[in-house]
């Protein structure tokens, strides 16, 4: 009888649990169905490659793509290198001391600190106190700072997935550290550090907080065409054809459309994130 | 020889540099946010801004700067965010780890994963246009854009952090533990509530508080989706204005260096400070469960 | 490492590519009630001039004239007059801002269409919105409690119904939206609601209401809807639609401004939901030298 109720228990208890899986899952298919199920009638190459047209009522939304695609590389020539070097210094060089340590917290603080704060000290920083304006290079740099975090964690995890043997290997030949590093760790490491931080660089090209205010813009006739020119940007676009245009119910499916190629755009970044991981931890395992 | 090891030191100094940088840079927000934040208290008391709810920086009579209703705001979407997501997120987590079998993991790990790649303007689109309604029609108001909705919102947002980091403290709880529950007696069940999320307790709590930051300091979900009344609110259903939404609402429209523009970066300075106390709690918490576990 | 080299060149591409062309660009930003009558005014300009090219962004007038006096923009965009504080700033970064009246808006209230109430006086508007009438009985409706949805503090149509309607400040439990189209969506749901917004948006909006408004109980009670009450001033809360540019602005920027002023440019203000000057709206903008 006792077995019987303990037994009954261990059920409904994993039940429970069982649900709140089922519920998240359902979450995410719900947000998918019914973004893709709105959103992909509008989608046409010609959404795709146009501008907006008549009071963004027609046309496509090709200079936010644009836009995101410029940010996002200006991102990535911040946070990638940046990122890259910090994740060598703290897997290959630091000893487990304060300051590894401190280094550490911070890079946990950086990752935790809001968005709209970014936003803040780039208006400060990039487009007051060095006078760049808004534009891409303000945003791009507000952005790399953002996701420098991420992609620093993305790039150790590549080292690490370099055996220690490569390196004592090479030490042991009489090599120097850097020579270890640069011939038997680097180009292991590379392709997967790259790619890890498109991970992150993914989370940045969906981010709206820190561009509203150091350069996204409502409407452009043109693409950028310097890197102090003010851009169009797919999770801004979404924000205003969300909240902002005149007749927001008229262009509901234009936001819908819009929010399926952010989303798409990130998940396609997110993916190839998430292959080249898996190809290494396999590697790795090896 | 010589000139080799000259060469790896500046090699060195460079990674130690790149290194640093993090440092600086979490320094320099700091130091960025303090110097655009102080000249706002040459007009401002101290006193009336941490305490007053009234916030209108372009009042017909006077301007008024306090933060105390968004505040507040902000704590409530929040709590109802922690309401929805704590649960959630840890029986998840406890199922990934305890009960799924392997092929289910595999599946539910991309799903967490994606649930954390979605956009936060894709979320509080989404709270626009399908969970407002739904929260309207659910609470008989004519309208969905309150705390309530936000909470829903910020909930999705902060349960992959949850989900994630709570099956890592799960995961990690040594193996010993397990195994003297069971040859106790104890079946899977028992030992799961009485033995091993014990044992995660302090993991587990470092997941939620930086769930709890994550939901804190999300923007554009709540900018869209909560209505943003500056009241003080009263219940679930009133419409709020958090920090991040003033400062996302207000940034665009004032002339630098002014009052009302200092006065949004003391917001941002209090957002900060609060992130980043929640975030070395949860580090302490974190550092201490990891000593505890690995022997 | 190859991928680098890559970017590295995109970037230098994208850096040198600009150019000279940058300072042919005209920037005018503000006012959201503004944006998308000057986008389309600007759209229909550059097709008549495959030369120029203009920018039109948002954010509310504030943020237009704050752009103006740092010298980010041409043109701001203003849907109320430059208050005093912004003409000082503009005097001190040595700015002569020159105001240009483009449209009129008939400010329109507006209720759900299952509402009762067909009217209101000003004085009764201005109670609403400072939260001191908060049921529809009280102003000759049903027994619902009432509530406000109004625009951020960012947007001109803010200033202007706090300065001409309520003359003191908001309830602090209006809902601030975000955009005039986001009040007419919410009204549309709300039998309780009110809003305001410029009348281009209410004009071909179903399940709302547009209010008559009088100036005071023995008044007329007038429809922003109507263009001779609105020109008349009948109508009680019109507004001019301004435009500030800087005293030394290029020939581009006031040929611009010429266009928008013109017979054509006219047409499209009437096309977009806006009224026509009137004539001593044109008078006046002689006096800036349109």
């Amino acid at each position: 009888m006792i077995k019987n109720r303990r037994e009954f228990y261990q059920k409904l208890g994993f039940a429970l649990l069982r649900l709140s899986l089922g519920m998240v899952i359902l979450i995410l298919v719900i947000i998918f169905i019914d973004i893709i199920s709105k959103g992909s009638g509008i989608i046409s190459w010609k959404f795709l490659t146009q501008a907006p047209r008549e009071g963004m009522t027609e046309g496509g939304i090709f200079p936010a793509i644009v836009g995101t695609f410029y940010v996002t590389l200006i991102t990535a020539f911040v946070a990638v290198p940046l990122g890259m070097g910090c994740a060598i210094y703290l897997n290959e060089y630091a000893y487990a001391g304060k300051l590894t340590r401190i280094i550490r917290m911070a890079i946990r603080n950086l990752s935790g600190v809001p968005s709209i704060v970014y936003g803040l000290f780039g208006v400060a920083l990039f487009v007051e106190m060095l006078n760049f304006g808004t534009g891409i290079l303000a945003a791009g740099l507000t952005l790399g700072l953002m996701t420098l975090p991420w992609t620093i964690t993305a790039s150790e995890e590549a080292l690490k997935s370099v055996p220690k043997s490569y390196r004592e290997g090479s030490l042991a030949l009489g090599a120097t550290k850097w020579q270890a590093i640069r011939t038997n760790v680097l180009p292991y490491a590379v392709p997967g550090m790259l790619t890890g931080t498109i991970l992150g660089l993914s989370r940045a090209a969906g981010e709206t907080a820190p561009i509203l205010f150091t350069g996204a813009a409502f409407f452009l006739p043109d693409l950028p065409k310097s890197l102090s020119d003010q851009f169009m940007a797919l999770p801004y676009h979404l924000y205003i054809m969300a909240t902002q245009h005149h007749d927001i119910e008229g262009v509901r499916p234009i936001a819908y459309g819009t929010a399926l190629v952010l989303i798409v755009f990130v998940f396609l970044m997110n993916l190839t994130g998430v292959i080249v991981r898996y190809r290494l931890r396999k590697a790795k395992k090896e | 020889m010589h000139k080799h090891k000259i060469k790896e030191k500046v090699i060195y100094c460079f990674f130690l540099f790149n290194g640093l940088v993090v440092i600086l840079a979490l320094i320099g927000i700091f130091i960025l946010l303090l110097k655009n934040a102080l000249p706002a208290f040459k007009d401002i008391k101290v006193g009336e801004f941490l305490f007053s709810a009234n916030w209108n920086p372009t009042s017909y009579y006077k301007e008024v700067y306090g933060i105390l209703a968004m505040v507040v705001s902000t704590f409530i979407v929040t709590l109802g965010a922690l309401v929805i997501a704590v649960p959630l997120g840890i029986g998840t987590a406890a199922y990934l780890s305890d009960v799924a079998s392997p092929r289910v993991r595999e599946i539910a790990k991309p799903v967490v994963e994606m649930l954390a790649g979605i956009p936060s303007v894709v979320i509080g689109f989404l709270g626009i246009v399908l969970v407002g309604p739904m929260v309207a029609k659910l609470t008989g108001a004519y309208n969905g854009l309150n705390a309530l909705n936000g909470s829903v919102l910020l909930a999705v947002m902060a349960l992959p952090t949850i989900i994630s980091l709570s099956e890592d403290a799960l995961v990690s709880v040594p193996k010993s533990f397990h195994e003297a529950s069971l040859a106790l007696g104890a079946n899977r069940w028992q030992t799961l509530i009485f033995v091993r999320i014990p044992a995660a307790s302090s993991g587990i709590l470092a997941a939620c508080m930086l769930g709890m930051g994550r939901a804190i300091g999300e923007t554009m979900t709540v900018l869209m989706a909560t209505g943003n009344a500056p009241a003080m609110p009263e219940s679930f259903t009133d419409s709020i204005r958090t920090m991040t939404a003033t400062i996302a609402i207000e940034l665009g429209e004032v002339a630098y260096n002014t009052t009302h523009y200092y006065a949004l970066f003391v917001i941002g300075l209090v957002l900060f400070i609060i992130t980043f106390i929640i975030n070395m709690v949860a580090d302490i918490v974190l550092e201490n469960y990891k000593k505890k576990t690995s022997y | 490492m190859k991928m680098m080299k890559y970017l590295a060149m995109a970037a230098a591409a994208l850096l040198f590519a600009g150019g000279p062309g940058r300072a042919e660009m005209l920037q005018i930003k503000g006012s959201d009630t503004l944006i998308n009558l000057v986008q389309r005014l600007s759209e229909a300009y550059m097709q008549k001039n495959p030369g120029q090219k203009i920018a039109v962004t948002g954010g509310g007038s504030g943020t237009g004239i704050a752009a103006l006096v740092n010298g980010k923009c041409d043109i701001a965009n203003a849907s109320r007059l430059m208050k005093k504080n912004e003409v000082a700033q503009a005097g001190a970064a040595g700015i002569d801002p020159v105001q240009v009246v483009v449209a009129v808006d008939g400010l329109s209230l507006i209720v759900n269409a299952n509402n009762g109430v067909d009217g209101l006086t000003m004085d009764q508007i201005g109670k609403i919105y400072r939260g001191e009438v908060k049921n529809w009985s009280q102003v000759g409706g049903r027994d619902m409690p009432i509530t406000l949805y109004g625009r951020q503090s960012n947007s001109g149509t803010y200033d202007f119904m706090m300065e001409v309607v309520l003359k003191g400040d908001y309830s602090p439990k209006m809902n601030q939206m975000n955009g005039n189209a986001q009040i007419v969506a919410a009204i549309k749901n709300d039998p309780s609601g009110i809003g305001y917004v410029g009348v281009s948006y209410v004009k071909d909006a179903s399940g709302i209401k547009v209010l008559k408004v009088a100036q005071n109980v023995n008044a007329v009670y007038a429809s922003p809807l109507n263009i001779d009450e609105v020109n008349s001033g009948v109508y009680p809360v019109s507004r001019p639609l301004n435009q500030y540019l800087s005293a030394d602005a290029s020939q581009a920027v006031r040929d611009f401004i010429a266009f928008e002023l013109s017979p054509e440019g006219q047409r499209i203000v009437e096309e977009e939901g806006f009224f026509a000057l009137p004539q001593a709206y044109k008078d006046y903008n002689k006096k800036s030298g349109f």
